[in-house]
């Protein structure tokens, strides 16, 4: 075993049929990796499962969960390891079945070199350009293209010849520095581990030996000093170090370091490890470093190299790969993770989809699960990153549902958006404090969300015309009007249905700026969504009341006659029916319509308001 | 010296990827948990995460899931580690399986690791309110385990599902739960088996001694070596106990662990051994053979 021994990380690419998964059982094979009590239970569920007949199937290997094998299809991504004498590897073994994308770009985001299987019979097919295309954009810049099942066109040269620059003619307007193409049967074994006697005609080197030599030396190294703090160990008073992993560049004892964001600087005092202090460490080490100032620091700040820091902005444009079950919506708010840095973000505009077959621009509203587009998004607070194409760990993210805490999408930071610092607010003396004062009232947006027909506008009516007569100044607020005029553009699409709600809650805002207190009913089906609007106009002003009707109550009632036409097939998406409604868990009100009257539930919301210091 | 000469480059990339697996489970988490088998995995992990908080204590106890069934050396070795680095030790017995009379010999591997070792380690995590656990498990042990996240989420109950699975890109790893579910953390996802000896011998680890050959007090079944470590092995008609010298290359439940023949008794020729080994760890491993996907099954309902 050599003491320089790397480590290599790859994925291999390509569609249910190509032999992937064959191919890496074919390597750990060869390397002595499948121990003779695996080879047995391989042969045993090869002639239950398997598809080569009396033939180990080294794919069985591969497809570990149960589910997956009774299908012959590997539905997730699979981490597999061997070593030679001069490298270990780490293989991402990653679906080609079409609705996987995810999967590979989950495989992609930590390799440094792919393998793009085509299957020699077939020719190059749509699904390798596309699996090309994700393992570009995830910034994989080494491509093996590996023409496999070529013992079943007899080790044609020119048929191999042909795929290989079909192949380099679509990829040269990809990101990738190099691309070797090798022809090989991972099926029998031509030129995986040694050169076939079959292939006379190429010269080349085998898989392996491509694998252990191809330099992949990341240059991670020699670009500007990143360390995204994970934690602040702080063992007594004594010691106050920053504990995390550097993303990249180098560091040494004296060397000054900004805080990203801050802009403050401080001079390295001590790198700490286990293994004692060190004069320098670079990318991929785990470190703790102190530092000769106080500054403050938390977990989720940048320490980065003062001559060239990265950007700062809470706007910017990514392309997103969408993993969510629920399509992704403009209007939405997320948790953004990025580095060790979360916060929270909203998917300002979709600019545009791309095709992941061609990378042709599409117009999009929405992002489906596997989709893919390029966004704008903006955040809480101010993030400090890099481009994705400049630095793959701080200028990559990931999106969080804020409910389900699924991993919703992939992000990769194309650049910041300069919008933030060119839009400046105007600044008015005269202010909401000041209109509230002047009105003698505090401004207050009261929600009533609740499925159509449970009451809400009824109720809204009897609220303001008590408010009203009070000498209160209020307005109300109405899904239905507002869908004849500011929401005209609108549907009744998921996507219309966010930005609907988006917009009333603006005008809302405006409102409740210009004194008043504001009555707003909209079925609002969605929480995130009434999410959204708390913290748009701050949850001490925002008054969510739930008007809650049984569905058969408002089937029942069905004053405008859109249960039955939803029922008659002739409205989609109606909420209640073919689009759900999400109830409010903890509402300020919750008015029970179908066993109190309208007057008591308004009654109910009067007195709400007295207990926030109306007077009505 | 930096860790570059140290360690061989494949090592230290994998012990910074551990140490930063480490650190980011303990800010992400309120009450992580590190889980200690006692074995050559849970030694490398404990080494790891005494190294990663330095010069700070390990922010978090270490867990023991006794079964009652553990090699005495074990029990020894696991004990004397807690009072030599000063480290808080949890150990939880599932007694009302005790009660039951739950046993390896009498109610059979599944049922015994069922009570015993999932039931008991479920109760365990209830008991103190542990949202997150450490483990040492490697992807290459065995093929679910392949597709198994470094972050792995755990629904109310601790249940597993392979189908909703979190995707985990580059080392953004989502720590977002909700109160009364859990993450398991597999800080040595990505070592081999090769590895982890060959970090023992580069780091000097103390490991427990049944790692080594030695003579030991044996019976020949089901084609591997168990050993007679206390007097609760009833022998069969006509087993005769041997003294064979022999070591284990996993350790567990003694009636449960079978022995493989050797005279291997240091490092080096432990690492040679397996260099030249043509089966794999967990064949000594009697619960994983019970049928086919067994321990998928196992860790959809809370096994480690």
């Amino acid at each position: 075993m050599s003491a320089q021994r790397d480590l290599l990380r790859f994925i291999t690419c390509g569609s249910v049929d190509d032999g992937k998964s064959t191919l890496i059982g074919r390597l750990l094979h060869e390397c002595g990796l499948i121990f003779d009590d695996t080879l047995a239970a391989l042969s045993r569920d090869s002639r239950r499962h398997g598809t080569t007949g009396e033939d180990i199937d080294f794919a069985l290997l591969l497809n570990g969960l149960e589910a997956e094998r009774q299908q012959g299809i590997t539905i997730d991504v699979a981490y597999r390891y061997f070593a030679t004498p001069r490298r270990s590897f780490i293989v991402a073994d990653t679906p080609g079945h079409e609705q996987y994308t995810r999967n590979m770009a989950t495989g992609a985001s930590t390799a440094s070199l792919a393998i793009i299987l085509v299957d020699a019979s077939k020719g190059l097919l749509p699904q390798s350009k596309r699996h090309s295309l994700i393992c570009s954009l995830l910034g994989i810049r080494h491509i093996v293209l590996a023409v496999n099942k070529m013992d079943l066109i007899a080790f044609d040269a020119n048929r191999y010849t042909a795929i290989v620059e079909a192949y380099r003619d679509f990829a040269a307007k990809l990101d990738f520095t190099d691309i070797t193409a090798i022809p090989l049967s991972a099926r029998m074994g031509d030129n995986v581990t040694s050169a076939s006697a079959d292939t006379p005609w190429y010269q080349g080197p085998s898989l392996l030996q491509h694998l252990e030599e191809v330099d992949v030396v990341s240059d991670e190294v020699g670009k500007p000093f990143r360390f995204p703090v994970q934690w602040v160990n702080r063992p007594d008073a004594n010691f106050r170090g920053f504990a995390g992993t550097i993303a990249s560049g180098r560091i040494a004892a004296g060397q000054y370091v900004r805080l990203a964001g801050s802009g403050r600087s401080a001079q390295i005092q001590r790198i700490v490890t286990a293994d004692g202090d060190l004069a320098e460490a670079m990318a991929g080490q785990a470190v703790t470093l102190t530092l000769s100032d106080e500054i403050d620091i938390a977990r989720g700040d940048m320490l980065v190299a003062p001559e060239a820091p990265p950007e700062i902005a809470d706007q910017f444009a990514a392309n997103i790969l969408w993993m969510g079950a629920e399509p992704m919506l403009p209007g939405r708010d997320y948790l953004l993770r990025i580095g060790q840095d979360w916060t929270q973000t909203r998917i300002t505009s979709l600019r545009h989809g791309i095709d992941v077959n061609t990378g042709d621009h599409v117009s999009a509203r929405t992002l489906q699960m596997n989709d893919l587009g390029l966004c704008h998004l903006a955040t809480l607070k101010s993030m400090a990153f890099d481009s994705y194409n400049e630095n793959r760990l701080t200028g990559a993210f990931i999106l969080v549902d804020r409910f389900t805490h699924e991993t919703v999408a992939a992000g990769m930071i194309r650049h910041a958006l300069r919008r933030a610092s060119n839009i400046h607010r105007a600044d008015f003396t005269i202010d909401r404090a000041a209109r509230a004062e002047r009105n003698g009232q505090r401004p207050l947006l009261l929600w009533f969300t609740g499925l159509s027909g449970s009451g809400k506008s009824t109720i809204a009516n009897l609220v303001e015309q008590a408010l009203f007569a009070a000498g209160r100044h209020c307005y109300s607020l109405d899904g239905d009007n507002l869908r004849h005029g500011l929401c005209r553009d609108l549907g009744f699409t998921d996507a219309d249905r966010v930005e609907n709600i988006r917009r009333a809650g603006e005008v809302a805002k405006l409102m409740m700026d210009a004194g008043l207190i504001v009555l707003a009913s909209f079925i609002s089906p969605f929480r995130a969504d009434r999410q959204m609007l708390r913290e748009l106009v701050g949850a001490q002003d925002f008054l969510e009341i739930h008007v809650d009707a049984p569905i058969e109550t408002c089937i029942a009632r069905d004053p405008k006659g859109l249960y039955a036409k939803a029922k008659a097939g002739l409205i989609p998406n109606f909420t209640g029916l073919g689009s759900p409604y999400e109830p409010p868990e903890t509402p300020h009100l919750r008015l029970s319509t179908g066993a109190s009257t309208a007057k008591d539930c308004a009654a109910q919301v009067l007195a709400a308001l007295r207990e926030k210091g109306i007077s009505c | 010296m930096s860790l570059k000469q140290r360690l061989p480059p494949h090592l230290a990339r994998l012990e910074a990827e551990a140490i930063g697996i480490l650190r980011e489970g303990a800010a992400a988490f309120r009450r992580p948990v590190l889980l200690y088998s006692i074995g050559k995995d849970s030694s490398v992990l404990l080494h790891l995460a005494m190294k990663a908080y330095l010069p700070g204590k390990l922010p978090f106890p270490l867990l023991h899931i006794d079964t009652t069934w553990k090699f005495g050396e074990m029990i020894r070795f696991r004990d004397n580690i807690a009072q030599r680095l000063g480290l808080e030790l949890l150990v939880h017995t599932n007694q009302e399986g005790l009660a039951r009379g739950i046993n390896p010999i009498a109610s059979g591997s599944a049922l015994h690791t069922q009570v015993m070792k999932t039931e008991a380690l479920r109760q365990a995590l209830d008991k103190y309110a542990f949202d997150a656990a450490f483990g040492g498990a490697r992807r290459d042990e065995e093929k679910s385990r392949a597709k198994e996240r470094i972050f792995s989420f755990r629904g109310p109950g601790h249940v597993w599902d392979p189908r909703a699975q979190r995707p985990e890109l580059w080392s953004l790893f989502n720590t977002r739960i909700h109160q009364g579910e859990s993450m398991r953390i597999f800080p040595l996802s990505n070592w081999t088996e090769y590895d982890v000896w060959d970090y023992i011998a580069a780091e000097d680890i103390p490991v427990v001694p049944l790692y080594f050959a030695a003579p030991r007090p044996v019976v020949r079944r089901a084609g591997t070596w168990i050993m007679l470590d206390d007097e609760r092995l009833p022998l069969n008609p006509g087993e005769a106990p041997e003294t064979k010298m022999v070591r284990f290359r996993t350790l567990g439940c003694y009636p449960l662990s079978g022995a493989v023949e050797s005279t291997a008794t240091t490092l080096p020729e432990i690492i040679a051994e397996m260099r030249a080994a043509r089966s794999s760890e967990r064949e000594g491993r009697l619960i994983d053979s019970d049928t086919e996907a067994s321990m998928e099954r196992k860790k959809r309902e809370g096994y480690f």
